[in-house]
């Protein structure tokens, strides 16, 4: 049997760069990540609102989303604002900024789905009990939200962090380049490094992802049990 | 091709126009609650100017670019290079840039005395790096081409360059006409090849790939029956790969390859000619071959590649 090519990664300091690269998609990722679950909680929200001209506002904004690739997105940010304003970006900002203003919109279409799902008698019967509007919605509403939103939005985050291999195309170097330059520079010694490699990343995603699943499953279960 | 994508991307600005407006609606609760929500409010403060902006933006990007003095003073040069296209420009073992192209942008970093950011690019984002002055140079095996040198400003070249087309020993393509209507040939998007092929056989079926990996994976799986790129690359591939074949060693016009900066640097444009020519002198890009592509194409091929001090022969 020929050799995978996974010895090409114990190469010099081709493991640590491999590792640094992850961390390079890992720190766009989950800062993207945090800053979309709260402004995507706050949009959500803001999604359900009475004020149909926010509701409409908001409506556009989530279908340019849906309909542009990130990777438009990517160049528009890094590129297209150097272009008509003259300001510099950096590769690493423009890429979060991309994140996101992509996930706060997701997010915040969860939120709003998962808001209209809580059915109307769970206000019914919190107005009944006497509370007020800021109880109903904190304490009665917010909670079953969260829940609801749980294994969406985990959809969503494990989504993001794989879609930033997009960032190489503006010249950030993360996992998947450093994978790719690993490869092309050892394509004569060892041919087929990109099983090998390309395999060593896919166990390098999952050991980022995983755990965020094994974690919602976790938070899943225990508020099952309330 | 690329008329089309820039006109894309336009429209699509005054799109993104848009949904910045609608950001700005959904208020202030965004913009304060984090930094990088903030960054993003400078770029909505700035969003009524934009229908003109897009208007004024040729006569703005003149100011793009850095001067040669300007790249002096700074004491840093910012060269676009490939990362992953072994023996041009790829990342060594050691983390550290290497190749022909690479050889020579240390030589102009020795020469101008600056040190030297390395900024990896891909084939189809090259023009737009140097466009917004995010490279100073750009290094990256990019053939001189018309549609290209309005965009760009290319110096003298340094090495020749055709276009080649590999195949699969057992099923060798020879010539292009050949090629069956349900058969697909694979091409990096934003390359020569690309460019080549739409233009003079728009029946053939192109399956794109953005990186170079990615095409020759794709490639090495059999998910098509030839690969077209330049020449150099094909020849090498074949040479480091049993069972391929170069059937189309040279198709097409012979180009060159040359560095290239911003429209209308003029200044670093004069120096990188007259470094051109200077090391031209003493031979470098000879040395610089026998340096980093001797062992992938061997003594046959350097006279051919190799173009020493600007002079096509």
């Amino acid at each position: 049997m020929q050799s995978l090519g996974i010895d090409v990664l114990f190469k010099g300091t081709n493991m640590l760069r491999l590792l640094k690269g992850l961390w390079v998609s890992v720190e766009i990722s989950l800062i993207s990540v945090a800053l979309s679950i709260v402004l995507g909680l706050i949009i959500g929200v803001l999604m359900t609102s009475k004020n149909s001209v926010m509701r409409f506002l908001l409506r556009v904004y989530l279908e340019i989303v849906r309909i542009m690739p990130q990777m438009v997105l990517l160049f528009i940010v890094y590129f297209g604002t150097t272009r008509v304003f003259g300001i510099n970006i950096s590769a690493e900002l423009s890429a979060i900024i991309v994140f996101v203003f992509w996930g706060t919109a997701e997010m915040g279409d969860l939120v709003r789905g998962s808001i209209k799902s809580i059915p109307r008698i769970q206000y019914d019967s919190a107005y009944a009990l006497g509370l007020n509007k800021f109880q109903v919605h904190f304490f009665i509403i917010f909670p079953q939200t969260i829940r609801r939103l749980i294994p969406l939005s985990i959809n969503l985050v494990t989504r993001m962090i794989k879609t930033t291999s997009l960032v190489m195309m503006i010249g950030i170097v993360e996992v998947l380049k450093v994978a790719q330059q690993i490869i092309e520079a050892n394509r004569k010694a060892s041919p087929n490094a990109a099983f090998g490699v390309f395999a060593v990343v896919f166990f390098l995603y999952f050991i980022v992802c995983w755990p965020i699943s094994r974690f919602a499953v976790k938070l899943e279960k225990r508020w099952a049990l309330n | 091709m690329k008329k089309n994508y820039l006109t894309k991307i336009g429209a699509l600005l005054t799109t993104t126009t848009l949904a910045f407006a609608s950001l700005a609606g959904c208020g202030t609760a965004k913009a304060e609650s984090s930094g990088a929500a903030s960054d993003a409010t400078t770029v909505e403060d700035e969003t009524p100017a934009t229908t003109d902006a897009a208007e004024a933006s040729e006569e703005k990007s003149d100011t793009v670019y850095r001067t040669l003095d300007e790249i002096k003073e700074s004491g840093t040069i910012n060269i676009g290079v490939f990362s992953d296209k072994s023996p041009f420009g790829y990342v060594d073992e050691n983390g550290e840039y290497a190749g022909y192209d690479v050889y020579f942008a240390e030589k102009i970093g020795e020469d101008l005395g600056v040190d030297i950011n390395y900024v990896s690019t891909e084939a189809a984002n090259r023009i737009e790096y140097l466009q917004t002055g995010k490279v100073d140079i750009i290094l990256a095996n990019f053939t001189v081409t018309e549609e290209r040198a309005q965009e760009v400003d290319f110096a003298l070249p340094y090495m020749n360059v055709a276009l080649g087309v590999v195949s699969p020993s057992d099923a060798v393509v020879e010539s292009l006409d050949a090629v069956g209507a349900d058969d697909q040939i694979i091409v990096i998007s934003g390359t020569t090849a690309e460019t080549y092929l739409e233009k003079n056989y728009p029946d053939i079926k192109l399956q794109k790939y953005d990186a170079y990996a990615e095409a020759k994976t794709a490639f090495e799986n059999g998910n098509a029956v030839a690969w077209a790129n330049d020449n150099t690359e094909v020849i090498a591939f074949s040479l480091e790969n049993e069972g391929f074949t170069v059937g189309i060693p040279s198709l097409g016009d012979a180009d060159t390859i040359a560095p290239a900066v911003t429209k209308g640097n003029e200044s670093l444009l004069t120096w990188l000619n007259d470094e051109i020519e200077t090391i031209g002198n003493d031979n470098f890009f000879h040395e610089d071959y026998e340096a980093t592509l001797l062992d992938t194409y061997g003594k046959d091929y350097e006279d051919t590649l190799v173009v020493e001090g600007g002079k096509v022969q």
